[in-house]
């Protein structure tokens, strides 16, 4: 049963996209380790950790779409939940190092004897083992979104409203995240990590596997977005977008679909963060800042909103020119970026990907129609105007 | 019975340090011809006994000059030398190999000497009570009430009894009302710390009591755990007044802080919350209008410093009403070259915005450069005064007082003119404004100019008390939301209220929880807020439906 709901999931375009996306995920690894080095296919390493780190961007994008596109629910402070994804991923990597630090110790992480602590907090606890750190993966945020989301949506909090104080959730974290007190690292954040899962992260296999492991996230993560979206209750959700109240009328608890929703992106903004850490190497406060989140929301509206396959294109793109930008004009970045906000609200409200669709769609009804009038009687009709 | 406190002493010290050194700088433009008539005496420093040289000393401070002063400072610091060619004496300091001679009496420069060319000129520790009592009463009973009234604060925070009776001196001399309270209190600082009588004690510790300030509680402190009896009791009861005064104080300081800080945010926040209340838009490049602002005073005092310095102390009225035209005019520009395109579209117009404030971040610094930029403080802002036991800096008054009149004024031209008729109408029902012949679009533009010009003369004075830099926006913008969201829409009150809870709540909780986690406390404060008034403070009220 579950196969021939994935088929009736995976229609023409959907599938082409996740092949493709599963031809790069394969494809890529093989030409870093495969290829040698100095033939015109070989694909760097740095290459695969960037790319490793814009496909953890994608998952980020997407589950902002999910939520944005589909629910009407703008988050500003989605990077606080790809934050505490990355940080209980940092947790384990820390919980790895064992005595290899700098201060050797054996169970404290470096910082932690700098500020002279003498024993582990309590929650870092079970970070020593993966089982443990990978669900808090999902759990922390979740249970973030769950709590946040429970109080947002039964008060009916919305719109601007909600956006703002998403934007304050990941504000104060970030405040909060930067005291040494807290046990997180502080300003300097979790960093100089060895191994996961026993295999050193500075490896080339282990970088191609990370890199795999996010394709294949990204891949799974949008099957799912794809499966929700396209079930009863995504059709829900659009009604709750689009008209909240009036679903409410209907009979719908509102509250319940929204906050099912919530949790789930939240979740995999989670997962984005978790497999970001080990290929950056670094998690800090910084990713708390709310300039981050509102940065997803324009990687989705570049691609477009409510479209899955918008927010992947988007994240990439938008991270591919800034990575370009940044290197070549740093400081045309914030100017290109600043337009792109202001040129995609009022020019491409439906982003690239929504924009051909639509585009696509009234070529084929004109067509479509134009063969209907031609088939009822020979006299061509004029092309109604665009 | 005579007990010192060394950090007291050694403050005492510093003031007349501070002071000689006052004297020295001063010198040469007194220098005259009177001075020369202590140089043998100054001379006759470097001959003699101990005893020989304490006599001079009460010698030289019995000549009344202030001049003397430095050389004392200097002998009882060990650098008074005298010079082996000649017997003259000079103030020395090391420079480079040698040391560098300076006339005690005019503060000439005397050139350098090899050191085995002069001699130190030694003094013990019975010597140097001896120059810090006579340096005491020097400039207790100098001319200038000023330099009296510090020598009486210094003396009060120091509790040297040995100066006890040239203070009875001074006091009786006394014609200075403020400088008599204060001689009085440090009298009775003096005293407790001398052999005198229980029952003058007690006169005393009342007398300190009534100064009520910090320096008056570690002095009874002290006097607590060095007696026994009466006076001990008697002190307790001092200080247990003083403490429960001071806590008073304490409260009123944070009062005081938190309306300051208040200000500022209403400061920040009233221009968001007028366009946010007319238009529904959120306008996430409301802090670069602010930045902009400051910047514009920036440039005002540039252009000042170049051409104009004495209009210096007026930069901040030139700067006021071209800070309004100059955000105002961007913020009409950017209502009708993109938020107009956005209407209905909330959340597309917080992006658009978002992108804007981006690009203006991106311009200022490449026009002015990514770091801090300095904007003076004119005289009449910089400096404090003193309320009971609360000291106030001008700057942040000002800045109170101008947020009250930008307030007030903003609700001048909303009650008042006809413009502000037609926003109010708008605000609460747009259709209904249009359909009465409001030409809707207009009071779109000129609300947003408004906000946004609000927002510039905001940044004049948020440029007296942060970094003008790109990022100074940035600082405020959650802030100011949460300013609004938590006052409610389409009501300045609203504003007011909510920016001053947050300012004084925010001060309060800084000693408890330190000032981040008091920051993160009042954002969740707010979070919990708006669940329960989803509408803020002070919600509009009539049958308005969810946009």
């Amino acid at each position: 049963m579950m196969t021939s709901y994935l088929f009736r999931t995976l229609d023409a375009k959907a599938g082409v996209f996740v092949a493709l996306l599963l031809a790069v995920t394969l494809l890529v690894p093989v030409l870093n380790l495969a290829v040698p080095e100095g033939s015109f296919f070989h694909v760097p390493t740095y290459a695969v950790t960037l790319m490793g780190k814009y496909l953890t961007y994608a998952l980020l994008a997407l589950s902002v779409d999910l939520v944005w596109g589909y629910c009407g629910i703008l988050s500003l402070g989605h990077g606080a939940f790809f934050a505490l994804g990355g940080y209980a991923m940092g947790m384990y990597l820390m919980r790895q190092i064992g005595t290899r630090g700098v201060y050797g110790d054996p169970v404290l992480p470096d910082f932690m004897v700098f500020l002279n602590w003498k024993e582990l907090p309590w929650y870092w606890y079970g970070f020593d083992m993966a089982w443990f750190a990978f669900l808090m993966v999902l759990v922390v945020p979740g249970v973030l979104a769950f709590v946040f989301g429970w109080f947002a949506f039964r008060s009916r909090v919305t719109g601007v409203y909600l956006s703002i104080i998403t934007q304050a959730l990941t504000y104060a974290l970030l405040l909060a995240f930067f005291r040494n007190d807290m046990g997180f690292g502080g300003n300097n954040g979790l960093t100089d990590f060895k191994d996961i899962l026993g295999f050193n992260v500075q490896e080339d296999t282990t970088r191609a596997g990370l890199f795999v492991a996010s394709g294949l996230a990204v891949i799974v993560c949008f099957l799912i977005c794809r499966f929700v979206t396209r079930s009863k209750l995504g059709k829900v959700l659009v009604a709750v977008r689009d008209a909240e109240s009036r679903t409410r009328f209907l009979g719908y608890r509102v509250e319940h679909y929204k906050l099912f929703v919530w949790v789930l992106s939240a979740m995999m903004a989670g997962i984005a963060g978790a497999l970001y850490v080990p290929q950056v190497g670094i998690i800090n406060p910084g990713e708390f800042a709310p300039a981050n989140s509102i940065e997803v929301v324009i990687w989705v509206a570049v691609g477009g909103r409510g479209t899955l396959v918008g927010a992947v294109l988007g994240a990439v793109l938008v991270n591919f020119s800034k990575t370009w930008f940044t290197a070549a004009l740093p400081d045309v970045w914030l100017f290109a970026l600043g337009a792109l906000f202001v040129v995609v609200t009022l020019f491409l409200p439906k982003g690239i990907i929504g924009t051909i669709g639509e585009r696509y769609t009234a070529l084929r009804d004109r067509r479509a129609s134009a063969r209907r009038e031609a088939g009822v009687d020979a006299e061509p009709q004029p092309q109604p105007a665009e | 019975m005579i007990f010192r406190k060394p950090v007291a002493m050694s403050f005492l010290k510093t003031f007349l340090a501070l002071f000689c050194l006052l004297t020295v700088a001063m010198g040469p433009v007194r220098a005259d011809d009177s001075h020369e008539a202590l140089r043998p005496l100054v001379n006759e420093l470097a001959s003699g006994k101990y005893d020989d040289t304490e006599r001079q000393i009460q010698a030289l401070v019995a000549s009344g000059d202030p001049v003397v002063a430095s050389t004392l400072q200097a002998l009882r610091a060990g650098d008074l030398y005298v010079r082996k060619a000649d017997g003259l004496v000079f103030i020395a300091r090391k420079a480079g190999k040698g040391f560098a001679l300076t006339d005690p009496l005019t503060g000439a420069d005397a050139g350098e000497v090899a050191k085995r060319d002069i001699d130190k000129i030694k003094v013990n520790n019975k010597l140097r009570r001896v120059i810090d009592a006579s340096l005491g009463s020097l400039t207790l009973l100098s001319s200038d009430p000023t330099v009296r009234l510090a020598a009486a604060q210094a003396v009060f925070k120091a509790g040297d009894p040995e100066v006890l009776d040239v203070l009875e001196t001074a006091l009786a001399k006394e014609t200075d009302d403020d400088v008599r309270v204060v001689m009085e209190q440090a009298r009775a600082a003096a005293l407790l710390n001398s052999d005198r009588g229980d029952a003058e004690k007690l006169d005393a510790i009342e007398t300190i009591a009534s100064a009520g300030n910090r320096d008056a509680l570690s002095l009874l402190i002290g006097l607590r755990s060095a007696t026994q009896g009466p006076v001990s009791e008697a002190a307790d009861t001092a200080i247990r007044r003083i403490e429960k005064s001071l806590a008073l104080w304490d409260n009123a300081q944070n009062v005081w802080y938190g309306l300051s800080l208040g200000s500022v945010l209403l400061l920040a926040a009233i221009g968001l919350a007028i366009t946010f209340g007319v238009m529904g838009v959120i306008n996430m490049a409301h802090g670069e209008m602010v930045m902009i602002g400051a910047y514009v005073t920036f440039v005002v005092q540039e252009i000042i410093r170049g051409s104009a310095p004495w209009l210096f102390d007026y930069s901040l009225f030139i700067a006021l009403p071209l800070a309004f035209l100059v955000s105002g005019a961007i913020g009409v520009g950017v209502e009708r070259f993109i938020i107009r395109f956005l209407y209905g579209r909330p959340l597309e117009t917080l992006l658009a915005t978002w992108g804007l404030s981006l690009i203006l971040q991106q311009a200022v610094r490449s026009l002015f450069g990514p770091t801090n930029r300095e904007v003076g403080n004119p005289a009449w802002m910089s400096g404090a005064f003193d309320l009971g036991q609360l000291t106030i800096t001008y700057n942040r008054m000002w800045i109170v007082v101008f947020a009250m009149l930008v307030f007030a004024g903003l609700m001048l031209v909303l009650k008042r003119t006809s413009f502000g008729l037609f926003t109010r109408a708008v605000t609460q029902n747009r259709r209904m404004a249009a359909s009465m012949g409001i030409r809707t679009p207009w009071i779109d533009a000129l609300t947003f100019g408004l906000g946004s010009g609000i927002a510039g003369i905001a940044g004049v004075a948020l440029s007296q008390i942060d970094n003008v830099s790109p990022n100074l926006g940035q600082g405020y913008i959650i802030d100011s939301f949460m300013v609004v969201v938590f006052g409610g829409v389409g009501n300045l009150w609203g504003t007011l209220v909510g920016a001053m809870t947050l300012g004084v709540v925010n001060k309060f909780l800084e000693p408890y929880a330190g000032a981040v986690l008091g920051k993160i406390l009042v954002l969740v404060f707010i979070i919990l807020f708006i669940q329960k008034r989803p509408r803020g403070l002070f919600a509009l009220k009539g049958r308005a439906v969810e946009a």
